[in-house]
């Protein structure tokens, strides 16, 4: 065969990098620290906090330095269409590994909303274990836990068609606001792109306030906390992973819109753009979700 | 077709021939100096920062692997201490607290430091070679997987010196015991399971996406060599269950922190919630410490048979068929725990399905040796013997399947002889075999053969002498993870620890040799062993730093 190199533009291999053992280092910080600061471990003191906030900075920091060193590389015009298609797929399968995260905690929601809490009250196979606290009745949401001197249960719980009503419809009008924006980027309007960016970032904050509004009310008013039993665990942990994704989601927008401002991408190259997109649109399916099955039913 | 077909793998290598004379230690040179100046083609950096910043998928590789030599000595230095401890009934060595904490370190460390991180860096040095790849195809992150490793471990580690001792649970650190009655070292634990997590999950990102955007032109899905197969279905397992992990891991961080209670029955939860979560991620995880075995068994066969592998797309579509059952299995770790009978039922008939797929490949195993010009080197004892020992293994996993013999079996010593025979001559052998199978590959010499068989008799003879007795204790009756046992069940434990030792110091050998092989000069040859074929034996020994700048072609 002859040498097939004429058309191929070689594979982007980057020179030896400090930010993969810096960012290693940064998480031996946080973790270390984290768990110094919840096991409040006397003869660490302030240690604990002091390695957080250092966790904190480093990781802060080669997050802004690795990302721009990869726009940075990818302007310089040393990524091939095959370099292109390595970051589709690694986005593509990063998020799948979201999903499961994600489908760990639906999964503990479904398990205990089908087998253990109406075991406990006595229904199904294993309704034997109604012997352990005998009186406990299945009712979803929980209002009342089996032992209630240990978890007292919420004395209400959030109504579905209110806040949560509001944030399905800003989530899902800034997944259209943002597919307009991406489709303007496509067309090189740069205008349209900034506006309709902007205001999916806007739609973005507003459910992130709303969101926390929610949490404000369920603690002093409804008495909906995380020890409230097992509807309270699952509502903020599911709500909450998805709040804290929205966040950096949101965060990621931000970062896209100050560089298309500052006039980066083409109509042809933006996948920094569309990989945010892609989150985006995942944690817009993951609410629907959470509004159906946290909230609705 | 994988190592040995019909179908003729063909590279033209423009930069194959100028790595050809340098040695292992030293500078390996540029490779390609007269194809192009720019900056990143360059051998490695010199000094101990070439190891913290490197992007090669071979110095990772070689990260990888000495790491998890390093923990398989930890994790079994752990074990002789259990060993030594069972060698006669009473309690002799350590307290019953550090024998927990032994067992569960012992566990974690041979599962997340020694097994997982052997197949990551095996997949790193030999996955860019086998598809005609320059690199892995995100090579910073690739070294930041590597790199989060050593640190997780220094935590993990680190908690057997804090207040209340370190873990000692049980590797599967079933709640209430990691929770409620956990040492307040848990909660560095789980901080370094998610640190694992991170790392195992970018790394399978990696292989993916080398897998399948990195191939030399030419080189389609089925002509893969097999190694690489079960690597590509082995990461995305983990790519399905490391994020399930770490979010089990995060329950038990709230529930002992926060309040909440997802393991806890008097708030609404359930511990059984724990184990189905946890197996749910457990048992496609026990699948990622088999399936790239199996590649690498399927890649040696057929080289000392001299033929080409007998049912190439079968072995594709059987490791397939094993990744998807592994997901729906799960509770046949949980049989005595309480389930539905309907549950029992249909993971014990699922369960039992695994088997077929598991027969088509030592079937094809056996087929491709028959009537084989069959040699007998190091690589190919090991594969044997992974053969064998494995399907004895697997054999006592279909009487552990049946669920009602599960309710005698379960938590006794027959668990623990049946999951150290899948482990130990199965995923552990594997890797030696690919040490010695590819050690001339990367350090451009030959190995000695007469040690390598030594070092083969004795882990044969070791792990059998160790594990084989513990059936017949497990059918009998003692219960796994006690420090102390009945007295009936002396003699076979007395037995048992003397293979463990057996076993366990003839590893001495297995790094003596390496050590040898990287030093002295007994230069290998490109092709190293007669029958072997695929890309990487075109490329010269030791391989050049950087693989294949310009794709191959492969007809």
């Amino acid at each position: 065969m002859d040498s097939q190199t004429q058309d191929y533009q070689e594979y982007y291999v980057p020179t030896q990098s400090y930010f993969p053992i810096v960012a290693s280092v940064s998480l031996f910080f946080l973790a270390f620290g984290a768990g110094s600061v919840l096991t409040a471990a006397e003869n660490t003191g302030d240690m604990g906090m002091i390695m957080l906030l250092t966790g904190f900075i480093l990781l802060f920091f080669i997050i802004i330095s690795w990302f721009s060193k990869v726009a940075a590389e990818s302007r310089d015009g040393l990524y091939s269409a095959q370099m292109d298609v390595s970051f589709r797929w690694g986005m593509g399968w990063f998020i799948s590994s979201e999903v499961m995260f994600f489908a760990a905690f639906f999964g503990a929601l479904f398990y205990i909303r089908v087998f253990s809490v109406p075991w406990l009250a006595g229904e199904g196979d294993k309704g034997i274990s109604n012997m352990l606290w005998e009186g406990f009745v299945n009712q979803w949401p929980l209002m009342t836990t089996p032992d209630p001197s240990l978890f007292k249960g919420p004395a209400q719980v959030v109504d579905p068609w209110h806040i949560p009503l509001l944030n399905t419809i800003l989530l899902i009008s800034s997944s259209l606001t943002l597919t307009l924006s991406h489709k303007a980027l496509k067309l090189n309007n740069r205008t349209w792109t900034s506006i309709w960016l902007a205001v999916t970032v806007v739609l973005g904050a507003v459910f992130l306030y709303y969101q926390v509004l929610e949490y404000h009310e369920a603690y002093t008013e409804l008495g909906l906390t995380l020890s409230a039993g097992i509807y309270g665990s699952t509502f903020f942990i599911l709500t909450g992973f998805h709040g804290f994704h929205v966040t950096i989601g949101t965060i990621m927008l931000l970062c896209i819109l100050v560089r298309v401002l500052e006039g980066e991408f083409s109509g042809k190259k933006h996948f920094a753009f569309e990989a945010v997109a892609w989150y985006w649109h995942f944690v817009d399916v993951v609410w629907v979700g959470l509004f159906i099955f946290v909230y609705i039913l | 077709m994988t190592t040995g077909t019909e179908q003729v793998v063909e590279a033209e290598i423009e930069t194959a021939e100028a790595g050809k004379n340098e040695s292992f230690d030293g500078a390996i040179a540029d490779t390609d100096k007269n194809e192009s100046t720019t900056e990143h083609h360059h051998g490695p950096a010199k000094g101990i920062s070439r190891w913290f910043f490197t992007t090669n998928h071979k110095d990772i590789g070689s990260m990888y692997l000495w790491f998890s030599l390093t923990m398989f000595m930890v994790g079994g230095c752990m074990a002789l201490m259990i060993r030594t401890e069972l060698f006669q009934p009473g309690l002799q060595f350590i307290q019953p607290d550090f024998f927990n904490q032994m067992t569960t370190m012992h566990g974690l460390i041979m599962v997340f430091g020694a097994v997982m991180p052997a197949f990551v860096g095996l997949a790193n040095w030999m996955i860019p070679m086998m598809v005609g790849a320059p690199d892995m195809a995100l090579p910073r992150l690739n070294n930041w997987s590597f790199w989060i490793l050593p640190f997780a471990f220094s935590i993990m580690l680190m908690t057997l010196f804090m207040e209340g001792g370190g873990p000692n649970f049980g590797w599967t650190f079933y709640a209430p015991l990691s929770t409620t009655f956990a040492p307040p070292s848990v909660t560095y634990f789980i901080f370094a399971v998610h640190m694992m997590g991170i790392s195992s999950i970018m790394g399978a990102i990696n292989v993916i996406v080398t897998i399948l955007n990195m191939r030399a032109p030419g080189m389609n899905m089925m002509k893969l060599p097999l190694f690489v197969w079960t690597w590509l279905i082995t990461a995305f397992l983990l790519i399905l269950v490391m994020p399930v992990l770490a979010g089990v891991v995060t329950m038990m961080l709230m529930d002992i922190h926060f309040g909440t209670s997802f393991f806890s029955a008097a708030g609404g939860g359930d511990p059984v919630l724990f184990q189905h979560i946890f197996w749910f991620f457990g048992h496609p995880e026990v699948y990622i410490m088999i399936l790239p075995a199996f590649g690498i068994v399927s890649e040696i066969i057929p080289t000392f048979a001299r033929k080409k592998l007998f049912g190439y797309s079968s072995m594709v579509y059987a490791t397939s068929s094993i990744a998807f059952l592994s997901f729906i299995v799960w509770a046949h770790h949980m049989f005595t725990v309480g389930l539905p009978l309907a549950g029992e039922l249909f993971f014990m008939f699922a369960t039992m399905l695994i088997a077929v797929p598991t027969g088509v490949k030592v079937f094809n195993w056996v087929a491709t040796m028959f009537r084989g010009s069959m040699t007998f080197e190091t690589p190919m004892l090991f594969a044997l013997a992974f053969v064998v020992l494995f399907s004895i293994g697997g054999f006592s996993g279909l009487m552990l399947a049946i669920a009602p013999a599960d309710f005698q079996y379960h938590d006794t010593y027959f668990v623990v002889a049946h999951f150290h025979y899948v482990l130990v001559p199965g995923s552990i052998f594997s890797i030696m075999a690919a040490t010695y199978y590819w050690l001339p590959k990367w350090t451009g010499n030959y190995y000695n053969e007469k040690m390598g068989k030594i070092h083969f008799w004795l882990s044969f003879i070791g792990i059998n002498i160790t594990f084989f007795p513990m059936h017949f204790v497990g059918l009998a009756g003692m219960p796994r993870r006690v420090p102390d046992y009945a007295l009936q069940f002396a003699d076979f434990n007395a037995v048992a620890t003397v293979g463990a030792f057996l076993f366990g110091f003839s590893q001495l050998l297995f790094i003596y040799n390496v050590v040898c092989c990287i030093r002295k000069k007994n230069q290998a040859s490109k092709q190293v062993w007669e029958g072997a074929h695929g890309l990487e034996w075109t490329l010269p020994s030791p391989a050049p730093y950087h693989s294949f700048t310009k794709p191959p072609k492969v007809d």
